[in-house]
């Protein structure tokens, strides 16, 4: 017999019905006025101009200071002779082909800093540098070594500062740098459409099956979706957090993270609040359109990693690593269509979440694979972090609201934590 | 492999160091013993240690290697040492001399002077250098100099010079950056020794190079006799390469049967390819 119960509740339902008896409906508290959402005395009979005035006069004091000390120096502090601070990172080395190093080169420290000589392998090497030698703060520059690297073999080039400051990197495998040209543009897609499309389509096809089964085995399925998202989102973050290491400091890469993971969900809230008007709940493809859009992001900064790894020869497309990742993103497509098994979607949304879960992994392997970033990463990373835990605040609602139990349920936490499972034993075979 | 650049104007001049000898002001004392007055300051100043790359010294007379100071066996050797440094600082010299002429235990402080005093005993090649803990760090930022004392009976004629292996830990982790021959890498690469086919070359070679336990000279296209501390007259050994260990040296010997350019350099191909590499441009006899 089939259990045809509504997975979600419709909108229209949200209030009252499984509400005890004698019990007042609980409603929002009556929104304030517009313009009067801070709660002090309107501004009365200011004119604009003067608030623009008020508002603008601690900048303007700002700037004069600023100007005062750029051209007076600040007044006898921060004056003793400090060794300058310097900070260069190398970006990425790109090799363009045989005995030639491009190294990307930035500033990301509170100074100027001078590259005087150029090691490479323990050894002061010969090389170019593609502007002035003195790179300014946030400046780039490129350095070019005419070096007779070896295929397959680790290198390490570090650059000498004029104060005798090193900064290094490792080329872990070396091996000739994609170009953009239709073989690698293709090679890239075809690693993205491997990783990321395939898998998350052969996912969605969960969806006849899900339709199929019992509601208490829906649910089910549904906390064994949260625990994939757990796990991607912790994923997601654990590897923002390691490449915001890799930031250049003036970059704040751990402020890269807490504006994606922050700024994401509440973003995503804004929007759906102010699409619902803040009053019903969401509905099924709505909420299904957000975890494909928290798996896209997350797939997004996969790709990135992904077509990093393999641009820089550390992976290869191995055969390994395609039954990995199909195995470990198929599972995504499957979270995707949980919340919908109830419904009845037309076969294009289905196709569209899918392209929004999968589609950003080639993106990603395009933009890692020929010009890696790791502030781009860390970004990517944590925004796919934080779209995930709004997805998952969203499902954690959806449990609250039934009266029956929610994740506590045995099977519903057995299924939240078979979800982390799944992810973690698939997890083993992907090698990147 | 090279580095890139050339030194700032007015920088320390390897080329006028190799060959520069200190004999210090020369008197005779009532016993009729030769006096030899000699002025060490202790100085920090920024060098260039290769093009562009600029390390933070310790310096003897605003210089590293600090001045070769040479004299004769019997001499009485006076050195008035002042330390216009921020930290105190000390001269050791490697001879025979009065423990409180041994620079190991009166440190000189700041504004401090001091005069070591001894005759001037074995006839050798010595050093000196910075004795003040930690030693480490006096030593590779620049404390010390050649110390030659020659034998009475002198030495035969010979195109002398000086060299001091030495390296750089520029970013203080410990390890040297930067390899040369007399503080600047690559220098004597870039700017070959010249010398004549068949002429007597006699290098006075000091490893003074710190964290690196030892150091190395492997000559090109030739054998050198080798003196090791330059105490005996005889020559131990006839070879192509010599290891020192730290602050040990030794007197070479040598004259080139070809003409043309020959390496020379640290056969620790790391220490060579990190600024420990030189050339001597062999020519044709000018009077020949």
């Amino acid at each position: 017999m089939r259990e045809r119960t509504l997975q979600l509740d419709p909108p229209s339902q949200v209030d009252s019905p499984d509400l005890p008896a004698g019990t007042e409906p609980v409603h929002e508290p009556p929104r304030a006025p517009r313009g009067d959402l801070v709660g002090d005395p309107p501004l009365r009979g200011s004119p604009l101009s003067g608030l623009w005035l008020k508002g603008l006069a601690p900048l303007v004091l700002v700037a004069i200071l600023v100007a005062i000390v750029l051209r007076m120096g600040p007044a006898g502090i921060f004056q003793t002779a400090f060794p300058p601070i310097e900070e260069l990172t190398i970006e990425r080395v790109v090799i363009p082909g045989p005995g030639e190093l491009r190294v990307s080169v930035v500033n990301g420290g509170p100074e100027p800093v001078t590259v005087a000589q150029v090691i490479v392998d323990d050894a002061i090497w010969t090389h170019d540098v593609l502007g002035p030698r003195t790179i300014e703060r946030l400046q780039r520059r490129v350095i070019r070594i005419p070096y007779p690297w070896v295929e397959g073999e680790p290198h390490n080039i570090t650059l000498v500062s004029s104060t005798g400051l090193t900064f290094g990197h490792d080329i872990a495998v070396a091996t000739q740098s994609p170009t953009v040209g239709p073989r690698y543009l293709w090679t890239f897609a075809l690693l993205g459409i491997y990783v990321g499309v395939i898998p998350v389509f052969l996912g969605l096809l969960w969806l006849p099956f899900l339709r199929g089964i019992a509601r208490r085995w829906l649910d089910f399925f549904l906390s064994l979706t949260m625990g994939l998202l757990l796990f991607l989102g912790v994923d997601a973050l654990v590897e923002s957090t390691e490449t915001a290491a890799l930031v250049p400091s003036a970059f704040q890469g751990g402020a890269l993270v807490l504006m994606g993971v922050l700024g994401t969900p509440l973003l995503l809230a804004a929007i759906g609040r102010w699409r619902t008007s803040g009053t019903t709940a969401p509905t099924p493809l709505y909420v299904a359109s957000l975890i494909a859009l928290g798996i896209g992001l997350h797939n997004f900064g996969e790709g990135l990693v992904i077509g990093t790894a393999y641009s820089t020869g550390e992976i290869a497309l191995g055969t390994f690593l395609v039954i990995g990742f199909l195995l470990h993103n198929t599972t995504e497509g499957l979270g995707i269509v949980a919340p919908l098994a109830a419904t009845a979607p037309r076969l294009r949304h289905l196709v569209l979440l899918g392209a929004v879960a999968g589609v950003p992994t080639i993106a990603g392997t395009w933009i890692g694979g020929f010009s890696y970033s790791p502030v781009l990463t860390t970004l990517f990373f944590a925004i796919g972090a934080g779209a995930i835990a709004q997805v998952l605040w969203e499902l954690w609602k959806l449990f609250a609201r039934r009266p029956e139990g929610g994740l506590t349920r045995p099977l519903n936490a057995a299924g939240l934590i078979a979800g982390m499972a799944i992810m973690y034993v698939t997890g083993l075979y992907i090698a990147a | 492999m090279m580095a890139v650049g050339e030194l700032q104007p007015g920088s320390f001049d390897p080329d006028a160091y190799l060959t520069h000898f200190d004999y210090g002001r020369q008197s005779t004392l009532p016993s009729g013993q030769t006096l030899r007055e000699y002025t060490l300051e202790a100085v920090d100043r920024e060098i260039e240690v290769a093009p562009g790359v600029f390390y933070p010294a310790w310096t003897y007379n605003g210089q590293v290697p600090g001045p070769t100071i040479r004299c004769t066996e019997g001499d009485r050797v006076r050195v008035l040492f002042t330390n216009r440094g921020s930290h105190a600082h000390s001269v050791h010299f490697h001879g025979i001399h009065a423990a409180n002429m041994d620079g190991a235990f009166e440190m000189i402080g700041p504004g401090q002077s001091f005069t070591y005093e001894f005759d001037a005993e074995p006839f050798g090649l010595h050093l000196y250098h910075c004795h003040t803990v930690p030693l480490k760090r006096h030593i590779h930022k620049g404390l010390y100099g050649t110390f030659i004392i020659d034998p009475k009976v002198g030495r035969p004629p010979a195109r002398e010079m000086v060299m001091m292996m030495n390296g750089f830990d520029t970013n203080f982790d410990g390890d040297n950056e930067v390899y040369a021959l007399n503080t600047v890498a690559f220098h004597y690469q870039k700017h070959p020794i010249t010398i004549e086919r068949d002429e007597l070359v006699r290098i006075y070679l000091v490893n003074i190079t710190e964290f690196d336990l030892i150091n190395s000279f492997h000559l090109h296209g030739n054998f050198f006799r080798l003196y090791r501390t330059g105490t005996n007259l005889e020559h131990f050994e006839f070879t192509d390469n010599l290891m020192l260990c730290q602050g040990e040296r030794a007197v070479l010997e040598f004259s080139y049967k070809h003409a043309g350019p020959f390496m020379f350099h640290a056969h620790q191909s790391e220490f060579a390819e990190l600024g420990w590499s030189a050339i001597f441009q062999v020519r044709e006899p000018l009077h020949a």
